[in-house]
């Protein structure tokens, strides 16, 4: 009876096994088939996503010249966990650190994770690299990823060309293809051309094993994406003449651009101070920036884009076209001057008088413009000054004056020429009249503009009234994908009048201010300028296109606090137009002087 | 003689044996899915821990075969003499053993290690066995209680001693044997509730578990007849219930090392630590939940085979079959150790002799044991105590200690006709 009774606890004692089996498969069941987010874990787990570095384009000039190439630097990472039993102090010797230099980079690495790579020394050398190499088996936990640099063979065009760097976090914040450590373009071509140079990061997934080493790829690397190098960049730079520009600038503060009429391409683009590119990469970059930020001459200063120049007698022209334009200047049109005892402005010329437009441009006439600039404000077509003025403001930026002209490169400034409400601020409305802006008549006053505004203005003169939005780069890859990008603008006056003006800028080059630095059966079209600045000398300036039928360049100088435009700006022009058109100078001692004039 | 022979393997039961060699194969294939290593292909391969299974699986089906032709009474008769020798090297390893991972439980002999905290478990249930087959065993009687729990006590306290906590709760497995020999009911449902007890004074705080205490005990003095005797017991047990949700509060926070209490925190899930104390577990989950309903396909796994899981092919084995075979697999395998478990009670129930049901009871509570707590832990149902998956997990001693365990229940079962 009793045993009976106890044989029937068989049943409880399996019920209790069943209980704990049923159990078992509700809580597998809930693991495995319900619960995704373990499937997640063990991919996290096991995944190490590697970030294959593409190599930037690389960037020609018009020529096919090599300005910009890559060279491989390698950065040492380190996963301290599994850092053991290494001989510090050889390491050390290898990487030309300190020992406390290890430490603290081995804390900062750890800090950030023991588990996961960390930079642990940035760009080791080809050399360096070559004798780590040999010993990395020696130092578990250490190992390279290979970088790219930029490097430049001929060191020049550093302000067009920019600079890369390391991004930084608000970037990494607005765009989810930069991580920490990721190169981008910082400033010129490198930025404005970043997505097209950077390329496209690739991903190899790895697999890990616990100890974080490698075990072999995802799947055969079916998800692995390959980085895509950047695509290559054919600048619209001539860079022969970009060289000899440099050293034409060298010991000069100021800018020269010179651009091809007929297609809006840059041939020249520089900017003096300037320094050699090769400063700004790698390692030595933010010790060298800080150096070249403090230098008083400003060398980081791109002047070609962001120095704003009153222009002067350059701009004399431009009220002519206007004038012109308006019916209130006839090529018949005849002024009197009274030399140095003209009013409201003198005149620093000596020349005939009465003179008509071509003579006055020829030898840059101040009165004849005052007039000139006087018949437009006063204009009785219209209402008043004021609607005067709106219009000629508007003459003067359809001629690519006090706007953005929208170039390829960033940081761009606009110049300016003052709106009428300016005036209508400081004067009160109605109580300015020609008089009081005389200034703007020759080209002096609130009028700003750049040395590329300068150098488009020659373009405008040259194809007799438009330009191409002006740029530097001709082709991307092996696509023309540029054609067509940059819009011809055309200005508001009428061509016919352009011929008049020309015809006066040709004068200066044979007969006028420019007639010393003619090129060798080259017929120049130009105009000097001597810009007062408050600051100090005079800026001299000179802009000009040539040749006079069939113009290939057209180009801008300013030279900072040098004196007259005819000294030192008209020279190097005129050089840069024999270097361009006849491929080398004969006027060597004119070449050597400008080369060998130090004004700083 | 050679009758006699043929007799054992034709009145061996094959369902068991056939169970327990299944267990054995896949426990080997899975091993070797957990440490897969490209570099050592062959399952053979004895520089690993797979190729080194083989050889624990061969010595094993030896010993198997050796207890087969042993004579049945050999185990009876010489139960206690066993338990002496298992007892003496408990000692010694106390004394002479060398310490793995903080156990000093292990003589190391040549390359092996050897653990003789394994054998204690036949033997006990041979001596736990031999006693209650023994003349004039009253369960209720006082003498026949305490015995037993002395011959579960030393071996225990030993292994404890040897700081293997896991081995040591083993013994309290018994408690089924016991229950099947007549222990009152009342003694599992008072084991349940120190369990429960103890886990919701550690989860909720004493205080509510109190007052639950004193509701439960407020309807059971509403219903119950209220003589005297049952008042002064149902007092008894509220104070008994009190004393011990403090002394487990108590121990909890005075007794316990931080690790330890971490760990049980993890567990009940009052902490995460996943890097620390839950690390095991959490892996665990990880790999076993990665599976899936098929799994990841054999030796696909990535975190055993790459070690995320710690002791992957020892404690951890079912993360294996977690990870690979996904939940049909791990579906196949508690079923098998169901069957195995039901098949040994069932056989157990069979027995004319009182030493050989016992006997039986004791193996299938220890398989038991072990079943539920391995594979718990694994899933996070269970505190991670160090037990091996019984035929699954890598290790000679305990595959050995198995397969003695189980192969002298065959041959006892084997042998049911002969002694009568």
């Amino acid at each position: 009876m009793a045993n009976r009774s106890l044989a029937s606890r068989r049943q409880t004692i399996i019920a209790i096994f069943v209980a704990v089996g049923l159990i078992f498969l509700g809580r597998l069941f809930y693991l495995q088939v319900i619960d995704d987010s373990y499937e997640l874990s063990a991919n996290n787990n096991v995944l190490r996503y590697v970030t294959q570095y593409p190599a930037r384009g690389l960037i020609y000039d018009r020529k096919g010249e090599l300005l910009v190439y890559n060279e491989a630097v390698y950065d040492l990472m380190v996963i301290p966990r599994q850092v053991k039993d290494i001989d510090t102090a050889e390491f050390c010797l290898l990487l030309g650190i300190s020992h406390e230099g290890f430490v603290t980079r081995m804390k900062k690495a750890r800090e950030y994770s023991r588990f996961k790579p960390s930079l642990f020394e940035k760009q080791i050398s080809k050399e360096t690299f070559g004798y780590l190499e040999e010993k990395m088996y020696r130092f578990p936990g250490f190992f390279v990823q290979p970088r790219t640099l930029r490097k430049y063979p001929r060191p020049m065009a550093a302000h067009l060309l920019g600079y890369v760097g390391e991004v930084n976090q608000s970037v990494i914040d607005k765009d989810p293809y930069y991580k920490s450590g990721d190169y981008i373009g910082i400033s010129g071509i490198e930025k404005s051309y970043e997505e097209i140079l950077r390329g496209k990061k690739g991903i190899k997934i790895r697999m890990v094993d616990v100890h974080n080493r490698e075990v072999g790829s995802f799947q055969d690397g079916l998800y692995d994406t390959l980085a895509v190098m950047g695509s290559d960049l054919h600048l619209t730079i001539d860079g022969a003449l970009q060289e000899y520009g440099e050293q034409l600038m060298q010991g000069k503060m100021g800018s020269v651009v010179a651009i091809e009429p007929s297609s809006g391409e840059i041939l020249a683009f520089l900017s003096s101070p300037t320094y050699d590119p090769n400063l700004l990469v790698g390692r030595v970059r933010s010790k060298n920036f800080s150096m070249l930020n403090q230098d008083p001459v400003k060398p980081l200063l791109n002047r070609a884009m962001m120095g704003q120049y009153p222009p002067g007698s350059t701009f004399k022209m431009v009220n002519d076209l206007v004038g012109l334009q308006e019916g209130v200047l006839g090529t018949r049109t005849h002024y009197s001057c009274q030399g140095p005892g003209s009013s409201p402005i003198r005149c620093t010329h000596n020349h005939q008088s009465p003179l008509d437009v071509y003579v006055a441009i020829q030898q840059s006439c101040n009165p004849f413009h005052w007039h000139v600039y006087r018949s437009i404000l006063n204009n009785p077509a219209r209402k008043n000054v004021r609607e005067n003025y709106v219009a000629w403001r508007q003459h003067v930026m359809s001629m690519g004056f006090g706007h953005k002209l929208g170039t390829d490169l960033q940081y761009e400034l606009s110049g300016s020429v003052p709106e009428a409400a300016r005036f209508d601020a400081i004067y009160g409305k109605g109580r300015w009249n020609a008089m009081t802006v005389r200034s703007l008549s020759i080209g002096q006053g609130e009028i700003l503009v750049t040395p590329l505004q300068l150098a488009n203005s020659a373009v405008v003169m040259a194809n007799r009234g438009y330009y191409y939005v002006p740029h530097v780069v001709r082709t991307v890859g092996e696509k023309d994908t540029q054609r067509g990008r940059f819009k011809k603008v055309v200005s508001s006056i009428d061509p016919k009048h352009y011929e008049v003006v020309v015809e006066g800028m040709r004068q200066v080059a044979t007969m006028g201010t420019a007639r010393w630095y003619q090129v060798e059966d080259i017929t120049m079209c130009g105009k000097t300028g001597t810009a007062e600045n408050p600051h100090g000398k005079d800026h001299s300036l000179f802009m000009a296109f040539a040749p006079a039928d069939n113009p290939v360049i057209a180009i801008g100088v300013i030279v900072e606090n040098s004196g007259f435009g005819s000294t030192w700006a008209l020279p190097i022009a005129s050089l840069m137009i024999e270097k361009y058109i006849k491929g080398e100078v004969r006027r060597k001692d004119i070449e050597d002087r400008m080369m060998n004039g130090k004004l700083f | 003689m050679a009758r006699e022979r043929n007799n054992v393997f034709s009145n061996i039961d094959w369902t068991l044996t056939i169970l327990y060699l299944v267990l054995v194969l896949m426990g080997w294939l899975n091993i070797y899915a957990a440490v897969y290593n490209e570099d050592h292909k062959s399952i053979f391969d004895i520089s690993q821990s797979y190729g080194r299974q083989v050889v624990w699986i061969a010595t094993s089906l030896f010993l198997g075969l050796v207890i087969l032709l042993t004579d049945a009474r050999f185990f009876s008769t010489f139960a206690y003499v066993i338990y002496g020798l298992v007892i003496v090297s408990l000692v010694a390893v106390l004394v002479a053993g060398s310490e793995v991972s903080g156990s000093k439980s292990w003589f190391q002999i040549g390359g092996f290690g050897l653990q003789p905290a394994e054998f204690g478990k036949f033997a006990t249930n041979l001596a736990i066995a031999r006693f209650f087959s023994g003349q004039h065993v009253n369960i209720r009687e006082f003498r026949t209680r305490i015995i037993p729990l002395v011959l579960l006590g030393i071996p225990a306290l030993l292994i404890l001693l040897q700081n293997d906590t896991g081995s040591a709760l083993v013994y309290s497995s018994f408690i089924l044997v016991l229950y099947r020999l007549g222990l009152s009911g009342n003694f599992l449902l008072a084991g349940v509730f120190v369990v429960f007890a103890a886990l919701s004074t550690l989860m909720a705080g004493p205080l509510y578990v109190m007052i639950l205490l004193g509701v439960l005990a407020g309807l059971l003095f509403a219903f119950m007849k209220r003589n005297r005797r049952n008042i002064l017991n149902l007092a008894g047990l509220l104070l008994l219930g009190i004393g011990f949700i403090y002394s487990v509060e108590y121990a909890f926070e005075k007794v316990l090392e931080p690790h330890q209490k971490t760990r049980i925190n993890v567990l009940l899930g009052k902490e995460q630590d996943l890097r620390g104390a839950g690390y095991n577990v959490n892996q665990s989950k990880i790999a076993i939940g990665s599976g899936g309903f098929f799994g990841k396909g054999y030796l696909n796994g990535t975190q055993t085979k790459y070690n995320f899981v710690p002791e992957q092919s020892t404690d951890f084995i079912f993360c294996t079959v977690g990870e690979e075979w996904g939940f049909l697999g791990s579906m196949v395998v508690i079923a098998l150790f169901l069957a195995l478990l039901i098949r040994i009670v069932n056989l157990a129930e069979r027995q004319r002799s009182d030493f050989s049901r016992i006997y039986g009871y004791g193996v299938a509570a220890v398989l038991f044991f072990h079943f539920m707590v391995n594979i718990g832990m694994t899933i996070g149902l269970v505190p991670v105590i160090g037990i091996p998956l019984p035929f699954f997990s890598y290790g000679g001693s305990s595959l050995w200690a198995f397969t003695i365990l189980v192969f002298i229940f065959i041959k006892q079962d084997a042998n049911r006709n002969a002694l009568l």
